[in-house]
């Protein structure tokens, strides 16, 4: 027969203080455990956010980022008339040739100098990129020096405005204002909402103005993103360019290359949060054991008056582990909950691939939680289970008594 | 000591408790050494910056080129000592993950310019003779297992792309524990030579060293004056400065790692001055015998005080000792993310004396106790 539960929730109570150290150290743990996972499902998401199934991102052969890459003009050409690209009404490929540059913008936050993506796009970008909506403001002008600047980089930068006598002033980049940056004036023209992805951390400009800025040569391109008709164009659109003797380039799918741009910083994050957790586990199950093991001892005479009574060994176990799992579960909900908060919180770092500033959020998901729940009772069996078998394993006659 | 006995068998009386409370310990230093190493490698050089080095970039960005005829205009201004000029190659050798930064070096200036990175005269002479020669910091030819007189291909799409053979005539080491031994150099003349006419005789950026570290501020402001207006305007910054603002960027991703830091810390340590507290809580009637049979208060307090402090100098030492341990293999498994983890012995020392201070903590609550209590209300709670 069971031990009815009610009797472990009133023993847990009778113990708080050693309860609610145990309870803390596994939501700690579970809390760490959730937080580091999120972040790095929020950098990643943001990354593969970036990409749209059927675009097709054309680089130079063998270069791991755009900031690599070069594109001829003629390249260009052959790539707008290659088959799988969708056109628009007027019957003009859906195509944006790309300059990528990186420039300083200091950091609304400490000041300190941001690397930052500065992106030269065709007209058409928001054909090719359905994703991105203009919610202040216009496009940039093709020849004028005008930025549209990503909802992220509009409060993560400033703007720096040089005086005539060389001072320096910090503005906010909003629409209307004037920043100096490139040895060019350029006004911001729009804000841009990229939908919580990579490009909500870029400002966007003319590519011929921007290639003119960098002083790089005006027929060479980073990048080429061109929108398919469908997603299973890629295939077509993939083999007709890559068999074309005239160019040497690679074709990869837009999202592809996005979740291959996150790599390296989610496998640190995951990695270095995956070993502090699976550490600090271990110290919280040390904790529970020990909770749970003071609990047993503290407790001989009432196992043994059970045993006494007629309740089996296994149901003694059963209770104790029971027990456990109780603390571990209020542990890990709390845990939960204590991060809860994190959800959404936009934090930005460098990204090693492209040496600029991205913005990300935390992003808590319910199956993070459940994983964080079951990391607790993983810990509770772990930190219960020897305890309960202890219990069960007196000698009910020495139990009784021992004082 | 001649309490030492009854210390001892104090702390063996469960030792199952002893075990995990001292287990818990370990673990509570072992991510405190390795939360700080982590901490160390995302602040990378801006602690190791020397004082008399500047660095002069692009001012338009970061990935601009500046002219190499920069060079005699820098060098002739009044307390610089030597100008040396790296360019950032960028390439990839075998795979992506294989990463390590490799470095067009002027091997005129470079050893003036980094003392601290160190290679023996013979193979900086090797170096010179050879037109692609390379020299690898130790950490980065140990991780691919390189021996002097290997031939190296490394892959690059810039620069004309293609890939590129060095020949390893040289390995140089840091003087100090935590500099940098993962760069890749090689000769300015040899790049010079293959990349295309259009970004010839264009570097990177510029490192000085100066002859005072208070001239710094005056060196900076007259080189970017003197080539203000020009089509390639430069920033001139401290190193420190430099490396700072380079570390900012990772912004609070380091804000992160000392947070989760002191939850960890925190969250063990109320775990562990738990089980003290309990262990003593249940010893409350032997002790109040030894007060009974002549012990002074203050011995008590001693005893309950010396049994923690047994054990967190025991369980810290062991967690430290985990942590010098694991480093080397931990800093080979993140190689090519985290290149720079190293355990300092400051951050050994610290840990150790935070355990301390925990142990006399934990102990301290229910040792005051212990010594407050009254023999007789002791007794009688059996």
């Amino acid at each position: 027969m069971a031990i009815p539960v009610i009797y472990n929730v009133r023993s847990v109570k009778a113990r708080w203080t050693s309860t609610i150290v145990a309870v803390l150290g596994i939501a700690g743990t579970v809390g760490v455990f959730v937080a580091m996972l999120s972040l790095a499902r929020g950098f990643r998401a943001t990354l593969v956010s970036s990409g749209s199934a059927d675009n097709a991102l054309v680089l130079r052969a063998g270069s791991p980022s755009e900031m690599m890459g070069a594109v001829t003009l003629d390249s260009v050409k052959i790539i707008k008339d290659a088959p799988g690209v969708a056109r628009d009404a007027h019957g003009a490929p859906l195509v944006t040739q790309e300059v990528v540059g990186v420039m300083p913008f200091p950091l609304t936050s400490n000041g300190a100098d941001a690397n930052t993506q500065v992106r030269g796009v065709s007209p058409n970008v928001l054909e090719v990129r359905r994703t991105v909506k203009i919610i202040q403001g216009r496009m940039p002008q093709p020849g004028l020096a005008e930025l549209a600047v990503g909802k992220n980089a509009a409060h993560t930068y400033n703007g720096i405005v040089v005086g005539a006598n060389g001072s320096k002033k910090l503005v906010a980049l909003a629409v209307g204002n004037t920043v100096d940056f490139g040895g060019g004036h350029w006004t911001i023209s729009g804000i841009f909402d990229a939908g919580g992805s990579a490009f909500d951390s870029e400002v966007w400009c003319d590519a011929p103005v921007l290639n003119e800025v960098l002083k790089r040569p005006d027929n060479l391109f980073q990048s080429v993103t061109a929108r398919l008709t469908s997603a299973d164009a890629f295939d077509t659109f993939k083999d007709a360019l890559t068999t074309d003797p005239r160019m040497n380039v690679d074709v990869s799918r837009e999202i592809d290359y996005y979740s291959k741009q996150s790599r390296v910083m989610t496998t640190l994050i995951t990695v270095l949060g995956g070993f502090v957790a699976a550490i600090m586990a271990i110290g919280a199950v040390f904790g529970a054991l020990n909770t749970m093991y003071s609990a047993v001892s503290e407790r001989g005479r009432e196992i043994a008056t059970m045993r006494a009574v007629g309740f089996s060994g296994s149901s003694v176990v059963f209770s104790f582990l029971l027990e456990a799992l109780l603390i571990a579960c209020v542990g890990g909900l709390l845990g939960c909950v204590a991060v809860l908060p994190l959800n959404g919180l936009t934090t930005s770092t460098m990204n090693f691939q492209t040496f600029s500033n991205l913005a990300f959020a935390f992003k808590i998901t319910p199956e993070l939680l459940v994983k964080g729940v079951l990391f607790a009772l993983v810990m509770g069996v772990v930190g219960g289970l020897l305890p309960a078998v202890r219990a069960a394993a007196m000698p009910v006659a020495t139990a009784l008594r021992s004082l | 000591m001649k309490y030492a006995r009854l210390i001892f068998a104090n702390l063996f009386r469960k030792k199952v408790r002893l075990i995990l409370t001292i287990g818990s310990f370990a673990v509570a230093l072992f991510l405190f050494a390795f939360l700080s190493i982590v901490r160390g490698a995302f602040l990378g050089n801006a602690e190791l910056a020397s004082a008399n080095r500047l660095v002069t970039i692009n001012r338009t960005s970061i990935i601009n080129l500046i002219p190499l005829s920069y060079k005699d205009k820098i060098q002739r201004i009044p307390g610089v000592s030597y100008v040396t000029h790296n360019n950032w190659f960028g390439g990839i050798y075998q795979n992506e993950n294989n990463f390590f930064p490799q470095f067009v070096i002027d091997p005129e200036s470079q050893r003036q310019v980094f003392p601290e990175l160190v290679v023996s005269d013979d193979q900086w002479a090797n170096f010179l003779k050879d037109r692609q020669g390379a020299i690898a910091g130790a950490k980065t030819a140990k991780r691919f297992g390189w021996k002097i007189g290997d031939r190296i291909p490394i892959k690059t799409t810039l620069y004309g792309g293609g890939a590129w053979d060095f020949n390893l005539v040289g390995i140089y080491h840091g003087t100090r524990p935590q500099d940098d031994e993962t760069q890749f150099w090689f000769q300015w003349d040899y790049f010079e030579e293959k990349i295309p006419d259009r970004v010839k005789g264009q570097i990177g950026w510029y490192v000085i060293r100066i002859d005072k570290p208070e001239d710094a501020p005056r060196i900076a402001k007259a080189i970017d004056t003197q080539f203000e207006n020009s089509p390639n305007e430069t920033k001139t910054e401290a190193e420190s400065a430099f490396a700072a603002n380079w570390v900012k960027q990772f912004g609070n991703i380091q804000f992160l790692i000392v947070t989760i830091g002191v939850v960890v810390f925190f969250t063990l340590l109320l775990v562990t001055g738990n089980t003290m507290a309990i262990s003593v809580r249940e010893r409350t009637s032997e002790l109040a015998v030894l007060k009974a049979i002549g012990y002074s208060d203050r011995a008590v307090l001693f005893f309950v005080l010396a049994e923690s402090l047994a054990i967190a100098l025991f369980g810290g030492l062991l967690g430290l000792l985990l942590a010098v341990v694991a480093t080397p293999v931990l800093a080979t498994a993140l190689a090519s993310m985290l290149p720079n983890l190293v355990l300092p012995g400051s951050i050994l020392a610290v840990g150790l004396v935070v355990a301390l201070v925990v142990g006399v903590a934990a102990g301290l609550l229910p040792g005051i106790g212990a010594m407050r209590m009254r023999v007789v209300n002791a007794l009688r709670r059996v």
